[in-house]
């Protein structure tokens, strides 16, 4: 069966293991079993609507889905999938008020 | 919760974070985790976004994840968290921060006012991603 790395943040939810057995014939598929077999892992991979967070980037034996078919992409029995974060943030919109310094973010 | 870096490191991030002004500068904090995290290395990383919002946000892409999975690895290390700056503004995480943050992670942030780097404060997300949850920072000597 296919094999997942975890990144070391999400470990947590595995249970420590840096590699999970997935079931599946796609990503989707290897991915709801995931979260299937480690639920408290769902609310870090995807959002309130369902969707994948920005930051989870997948990959298929060094391929990242994007350029293949995204979650509907194959898989076989014997794929290396990775989950690598990509990580981003950043300010505040600020804007300047009066005189005295005071800041309003926008 | 407290995060330990010691004073050399905390140099090398202020040093990066100064030459990135007037745009967001960012990279991995590696060391060891226990209590406390103890950081003794950084990865500093060019940041990935466009130039036009560089000044207030950074990107770090997946191959600069994988670069600095396997210079941790290297060291004996592990990727504690990310730092970053925040250009004339406060050091306390945006929306954006955290819709963006991973778990686990230790996030500081060095607010630089005009190209001159001051506080440090660092963050970890909470479990229910609604807030960031601020945990002690330590300077050590060694």
């Amino acid at each position: 069966m296919p094999q997942l790395k975890i990144p070391t943040p999400l470990r947590p939810y595995t249970g420590g293991q840096a590699v999970v057995t997935v079931r599946g014939g796609t990503i989707a598929e290897a991915l709801a079993d995931l979260t299937a077999q480690h639920p408290n892992l769902k609310q870090h991979l995807f959002n309130e609507a369902g969707e994948l967070r920005p930051f989870v980037n997948l990959f298929v034996n060094e391929e990242d889905i994007r350029y293949l078919n995204g979650v509907a992409t194959p898989i076989g029995e014997a794929d290396l999938l990775r989950i690598i974060p990509s990580i981003a943030g950043g300010g505040h919109s600020w804007v300047l008020m009066g005189t005295h310094g005071n800041f309003l973010s926008r | 919760m407290t995060l330990e870096i010691n004073a050399a490191t905390l140099k090398l991030i202020h040093a990066h974070l100064e030459s990135a002004y007037p745009e967001e500068g960012a990279g991995f904090l590696l060391g060891t985790d226990g209590d406390p995290r103890r950081v003794t290395a950084i990865l500093k990383v060019d940041n990935a976004r466009e130039a036009s919002a560089r000044h207030n946000r950074y990107l770090l892409t997946p191959q600069d994840m994988r670069r600095a999975e396997d210079a941790a690895d290297e060291m004996g290390l592990t990727i504690l968290g990310v730092f970053h700056s925040h250009p004339d503004a406060p050091n306390v995480p945006s929306g954006f921060d955290r819709a963006w943050a991973l778990p686990w992670y230790s996030y500081t942030i060095t607010r630089v006012d005009a190209g001159q780097a001051g506080s440090t404060r660092a963050w970890r997300l909470a479990e229910d991603r609604e807030a960031f949850e601020e945990e002690g920072f330590v300077m050590s000597d060694q």
